[in-house]
């Protein structure tokens, strides 16, 4: 049994609402139906000063919560942020006349900001042979950290607190750690929390990763995101959201919310060892401490939604990760949703999360596509390839996260029962 | 620049900085902030749009010749009388 179940319910949190833009949707259901029909959401692509390339490209409609004047003066970030967070609202069945404005806080991992606004900017400036005067006075609220966070309070009439938690590829899960913390000391009811990123418009993520020989290259775009492939060679670039409404389970109950599943457990801490290769020592202890403070062992878990993001050293090091702390469950059902939509940077945890959970109710667990030969130092026992499956049960899912400079950050998500 | 051109491209301006607003009956002897929603930042995107477009720099003392689309065209006419 759980540890949660022995928490009380003003100290059990659980999700309420999801909303979300992926490459391969743009609401749970089409984002899960995608996810189970083995629907790619990676294209052809072409970002001035690189070229050609491929990335997960989302198809929102930013207008359906934004006036043409918001996006004028807004960021691509602070879109997706208002999108999710209009999305998850609704989802939740909260009204924006429900929500008490100084009781909702907005808290979005973000890998990073303000490089798209900045190459925007200096590529305008540069058609004006670099007159400074010419550089506009929106760039410092667009690149302020909190931007995202921030257009979404402006948006929802939030008064609460606002903010954006940069911890690179991790965010999406930090995002949610902190949405829960507010929570649990008092100072939201309601917490938006997740993760967003618009990396795909800027050139420099891209030729970042090409440099570093990290950039996957495929002929077929829809073939490029292969993790645990034999022939994978690199990394997705792809842009989405997923916001959360988080609320305690005593209020939730209250209002007779629906709800998508409570998070049990986390952890976070730091590799400090390497500004780029990660510490599978250090991976291995973050999911240990979230099945700890969940209350579980390795072989509760139904579903381990892994990070890896299709680089050839980064994919066999979770996989050692996971042999140390899965190796002795028969049981467990591993998979990758970045097989499908790419690395969506601040929001891949948050939006992986999401595309799984429905799993508490269909049964089904989401397979990892593109495995044309599996590569034998990913050989995990589990692996769900290609195909999805039909499970027995699922009342856990693990969901990993890990980023540059060594930051890892693990969630546990249960079947909500009273 | 004619007078008359001179406030087509101010509203085209215009136009682009508000575009969820309807700027085809402008008054023009009306104050803009009044007929439209403008705010101080929009402003100076019509300063920056005047800049880029027309090299034309338009002083923080000057704003106030702004406030309509009349005082803009009279403001603006020398400085655009060969452009």
């Amino acid at each position: 049994m759980s540890m949660t179940m022995s928490r009380k319910t003003d100290e059990r949190i659980v999700i309420t609402g999801i909303g979300l833009t992926s490459p391969n949707g743009n609401n749970l259901g089409e984002f899960r139906s995608s996810l189970l029909s083995g629907r790619s959401g990676v294209r052809p692509y072409t970002i001035r000063y690189f070229g050609e390339t491929c990335a997960g490209i989302c198809d929102f409609d930013p207008r359906k919560y934004q006036k043409r004047k918001e996006t004028r003066i807004g960021t691509r970030a602070g879109s997706i942020s208002v999108y999710c967070a209009r999305e998850a609202l609704l989802d939740a069945g909260l009204t924006q006349e429900e929500l008490t404005p100084d009781r909702t806080g907005v808290f979005i991992g973000i890998t990073e900001h303000g490089n798209v606004e900045t190459e925007n900017e200096i590529h305008e400036l540069k058609q004006y042979n670099y007159d400074v005067k010419c550089w506009s006075h929106h760039h410092n609220p667009r690149t302020v950290a909190n931007n995202p966070a921030g257009e979404v309070t402006i948006n929802l009439g939030i008064t609460g607190p606002h903010y954006t938690i940069g911890a690179a590829c991790a965010a999406g899960n930090l995002g949610c750690v902190q949405g829960l913390q507010q929570i649990l000391l008092g100072e939201v009811d309601v917490a938006l929390a997740g993760g967003v990123s618009e990396s795909i418009h800027t050139f420099g993520i891209f030729a970042a990763f090409n440099s570093q020989n990290a950039l996957a290259i495929h002929e077929d775009a829809e073939k490029a995101s292969r993790p645990f492939d034999k022939d994978r060679n690199g990394i997705v670039v792809s842009e989405g959201g997923a916001l959360f409404v988080l609320e305690r389970l005593d209020r939730a109950l209250a209002r007779g919310a629906r709800i998508h599943g409570e998070i049990s457990g986390y952890a976070y801490n730091s590799d400090a060892t390497d500004m780029v290769l990660p510490n599978p020592e250090r991976q291995a202890q973050c999911m240990h401490r979230a099945l700890e403070r969940a209350g579980l062992t390795p072989n509760d878990i139904d579903i381990v939604n892994t990070h890896a993001t299709g680089t050839p050293a980064g994919d066999v090091k979770e996989c050692l990760a996971l042999r140390e702390v899965f190796g002795a469950c028969d049981a467990v059902h591993v998979n990758n949703t970045k097989s499908f939509i790419g690395h969506c940077m601040g929001a891949a945890g948050a939006l992986e999360l999401a595309g799984n959970l429905p799993s508490f109710n269909d049964h089904i667990v989401h397979p990892t596509i593109n495995v044309d030969e599996l590569d034998p130092e990913c050989g995990l026992p589990g692996l769900v390839l290609n195909q999805p499956r039909k499970v027995e049960k699922v009342d856990a899912i693990l969901n990993n996260s890990f980023g540059m400079i060594g930051i890892n950050c693990v969630l546990v998500v249960t079947r909500f029962r009273d | 620049m004619t007078k008359e051109e001179i406030g087509q491209a101010i509203i085209e301006i215009i136009e682009d900085i508000v575009p969820d607003e309807d700027c085809s009956a402008v008054d023009p002897s009306a104050q803009l902030r009044e007929q439209l929603d403008l705010d101080s930042m929009d402003f100076l995107d019509i300063v920056m749009e005047l800049r880029k477009k027309y090299g034309v720099e338009v002083p923080e003392a000057d704003y106030p010749n702004l406030a309509t689309l009349n005082s803009c065209v009279e403001y603006l006419e020398p400085k655009l009388a060969d452009k």
